[in-house]
């Protein structure tokens, strides 16, 4: 799949995705990486370590900082595919160095599908089911 | 579109010019790329927010400090209020431990060649951009009063892409750096009668939720103070997404007049203060300066505090910019506030300091006051005129 890059690096990992927006800030445990939302569609579930796959970001640009403190923390996803990313995420993204990419069709992808994230060419490609 | 950087912006971005400066710029054309930009533009002026320690937390300062390795600042770059008045702290009831991890926010900066001057009215004291001018601004409030009442052109930042701004000079040319998106979208035709800040807030707060982020074109005020713009455009920006206004007479941005029009009342008015006055509100905590009082606020709240005293169990912060603090020593009005019992506090306010739990209502003549204090404080509110906040202080 061809889509935009936002911030380079090349990563291969478990993909996480979820169709619920994710504000960082409020939103997410800076130290764990737990997503804390009540009601999220992945509330409980760790985003560290994950290719973290949804819609967009939301909230307070304050979350650019929690993502920061993510990859202080060594709880960062491994990379971030976003429908529409959103400025907080891209700032959050580009402090942290994490693979960023967007205008990915993420229906298309699945929770624990494994899959690579070239982020400087803006390719995602599903490696295993 | 391709984003087209000159020879210099091109260096920046391959770290010719250091490592704070390389993720600035990233920063920053990351963000042209994502808002279609094709150019930057020079900014000559920089808004901080992201300031007090109670919000940014340790990976914030930690940010902070990695940038202050090689970072400075290109322009006049002045910060947000922090979370406590950076001298008088102590007597406030601020931890030492908070006030040592604040203290190494505000450093980190100033090693940047911030101003850290610590205020969300960077424009009452020094930082005054002029019509037509292209700044990066964060502060919701500085930047509606600077696109809409000064006339300056910035988009709404946050903390580490106004800090980008700072040491690059530069900005994405999109969103409100670009006159067409500068226009208003829908007139409010306003018939109720406004007489002080609070009702400035107010009408904010009505107008700000039912614009979200359409731009507004407001009729019907004759006259306004820079205390009640300033009081308006906090409001506006905290319930609405609103960076920019035009209030008919009052703002000099040239716009088209929209046709779709909206009434607000007198009743309009009513029961956006009937929404802010929490029932049961138990009166403790009154604080006036949000955004940050003006020197000529601060001399009208010292003639009412003079020879009276505050009364035993109520807490009063009138916030401002250090600045106006130093001048209203020098007028002796800070030494009335505080003979009073009340506090001038310089640097911080309500709604960044570390206050949650110790209060259990807010009086406040700001509607913007009122939001924080509720969701990040929980605090119960009441809002009303200056007149009004100081009487229940000393009664």
């Amino acid at each position: 799949m061809q889509g935009r890059k936002i911030f380079r690096g090349k990563v291969t990992g478990e993909a996480l995705v979820t169709g619920d927006d994710i504000s960082f800030y409020g939103g997410c445990d800076p130290e764990t990486g737990e997503i804390v939302e009540k009601g999220h569609h992945l509330e409980g579930k760790s985003v560290s370590g994950k290719v973290l796959v949804f819609p967009s970001g939301k909230g307070s640009t304050v979350g650019s900082y929690v993502l920061y403190a993510l990859r202080k923390a060594g709880k960062a996803p491994l990379a971030i595919v976003n429908k529409v990313m959103d400025p907080v995420v891209a700032v959050g993204c580009i402090i942290s160095e994490i693979p960023a990419i967007d205008q990915i069709e993420i229906d298309k992808i699945e929770t624990g599908q494994k899959i690579e994230v070239d982020a400087d060419n803006g390719v995602i490609t599903i490696i295993e089911d | 579109m391709v984003l087209e950087l000159t020879t210099e912006e091109k260096e920046m971005l391959k770290g010719k010019h250091g490592k704070a400066t390389r993720k600035a710029m990233e920063i920053i054309t990351t963000l042209g790329e994502i808002y279609d930009a094709k150019r930057l533009i020079p900014v000559s002026s920089v808004q901080i927010a992201g300031v007090s320690y109670d919000n940014l937390g340790e990976a914030g300062l930690e940010y902070l400090s990695e940038m202050a390795e090689d970072g400075q600042t290109r322009v006049l770059t002045t910060l947000n209020p922090a979370g406590m008045d950076m001298l008088e702290w102590e007597k406030h009831g601020i931890s030492p431990d908070f006030a040592e991890k604040q203290q190494r926010v505000v450093d980190a900066f100033e090693r940047m060649g911030v101003v850290t001057t610590c205020t969300c009215t960077p424009y009452l004291i020094g930082n005054l951009p002029h019509y037509g001018e292209h700044i990066a601004w964060a502060e919701s409030s500085a930047v509606c009063f600077a696109n809409s009442v000064v006339g300056a052109f910035t988009n709404r930042e946050g903390g580490p892409s106004a800090l980008a701004a700072a040491l690059t000079g530069r900005t994405a040319e999109y969103g409100l750096h670009l006159e067409e998106n500068r226009k208003a979208q829908v007139k409010y035709e306003v018939q109720a009668e406004l007489k002080d800040t609070d009702d400035f807030g107010l009408l904010g707060q009505i107008i700000g939720n039912r614009t979200g982020k359409t731009i507004p074109y407001i009729t019907g005020i004759s006259k306004a103070s820079t205390e009640e713009l300033k009081s308006f455009s906090a409001s506006v920006a905290t319930y609405g997404g609103v960076a920019i206004f035009h209030m008919e007479g009052i703002t000099p941005n040239r716009t088209t007049i929209p046709d779709k029009t909206e009434i607000v009342t007198d009743d309009d008015l009513k029961a956006a203060r009937t929404q802010l006055d929490d029932e049961g509100a138990e009166i403790d905590f009154i604080s006036v300066g949000c955004p940050h009082a003006s020197i000529k606020e601060i001399a009208q709240i010292a003639e009412m505090l003079d020879g009276k005293n505050v009364t035993e169990g109520k807490t009063v912060w009138i916030t401002t910019a250090k600045p106006t603090k130093d001048l209203a020593v020098k007028m002796g009005y800070y030494d009335k506030i505080e003979k009073s019992g009340a506090f001038l506090v310089a640097d911080a306010c309500c709604a960044v300091a570390p206050l949650k739990g110790r209060f259990k209502g807010l009086m406040t003549d700001s509607a913007k006051a009122c939001f924080y204090a509720r969701g990040k404080n929980k605090f119960k509110t009441e809002i009303r005129t200056v007149e009004e906040c100081i009487k229940e202080a000393i009664s």
